[in-house]
């Protein structure tokens, strides 16, 4: 069974490789590419796998997953400059693709904080910068 | 293929193990505990796989497929309190899983023949929050 929760938070970036020059940014990101930077309101959809527990009729404790998302991804995401303020986006630029498996790593990296062994899993997260776009990434993918 | 259809219903419910205590409830299932109940507009999804016939150009007959989903599903939940109104609801606790499955159980006899097989069920509690089932241990 899999259990979906959504999840929103405000943030600004900019697309820039540092690899590339100027123009080639320009042409690669076009308005992402600003230097000033911009922002969106983003959507991640986190998906759990997990089975029925008999006494709660759960799959997943929402509430343990609510904590873990807002400690490892809301608060330190939302209302920041993604790239100057984030570890991971001083080097890679802070693309979907890149957010989305930024948030697998920590929700990863942190899942036995709050889930035990045999417990629920991380399936998948998905993220949206805009409602015209979305980005999966399986939690298989993400060492 | 895969064909999706999608149908709402409304219904109050009460999530709490009688065999925990008043505390635990409220540990385990927070707000969803009261006893008085609370409700939801629930959004239900139905996915169903097959081929599309070669003569009518369609998996299976979509008037059939919102039929049987308002049969089976929307005139048993829709407007009703589930723990007092729907079986097994008074013996299970009505947990949006614990519908998906039920919902499962409800439509498979239904969509099992040539013409489309239940694929999924989406329960969305709220646009927030919804479970996919397909049918395997829960």
């Amino acid at each position: 069974m899999l259990v979906t929760r959504k999840y929103r938070f405000s943030a600004s970036h900019r697309l820039h490789a540092p690899e590339l020059g100027d123009a080639e940014n320009r042409e690669l990101y076009g308005k992402c590419n600003n230097p000033f930077g911009h922002g969106h309101n983003y959507e991640i959809a986190v998906t759990v796998r997990g089975r029925v527990e008999a006494s709660s009729g759960r799959a997943v404790d929402i509430e343990l997953l609510d904590g873990l998302v807002r400690r490892e991804v809301l608060e330190p995401f939302d209302h920041r400059n993604l790239n100057e303020e984030v570890e991971a986006f001083r080097t890679a630029a802070p693309t979907s693709e890149n957010l989305g498996c930024e948030v697998v790593r920590r929700l990863k990296r942190n899942w036995r904080t709050v889930f035990q062994e045999d417990g629920p899993r991380l399936e998948r997260v998905a993220i949206a910068e805009t409602s015209r776009n979305a980005f999966e990434v399986s939690a298989h993918e993400i060492e | 293929m895969l064909i999706t259809r999608k149908v709402e219903f409304s219904a109050s419910h009460v999530c709490r193990n009688p065999q925990l205590s008043e505390a635990e409830n409220r540990a385990v299932f927070g707000a969803a505990a009261n006893p008085h109940g609370h409700g939801h507009n629930y959004v239900l999804e139905v996915t169903v796989e097959g081929k599309p016939d070669p003569v009518t150009g369609m998996v299976l007959d979509l008037k059939t497929l919102k039929n049987t989903m308002n049969r089976e599903v929307v005139e048993i939940y829709d407007h009703r309190f589930l723990n007092r109104e729907v079986a097994p609801f008074d013996k299970v606790i009505p947990t949006t899983e614990n519908l998906a499955v039920d919902i499962w159980n409800r439509l498979q006899p239904h969509l099992s023949g040539p013409h489309g097989r239940l694929h999924g069920v989406r329960i969305y509690e709220t646009p927030d929050l919804y479970v996919d089932y397909f049918g395997d241990a829960p």
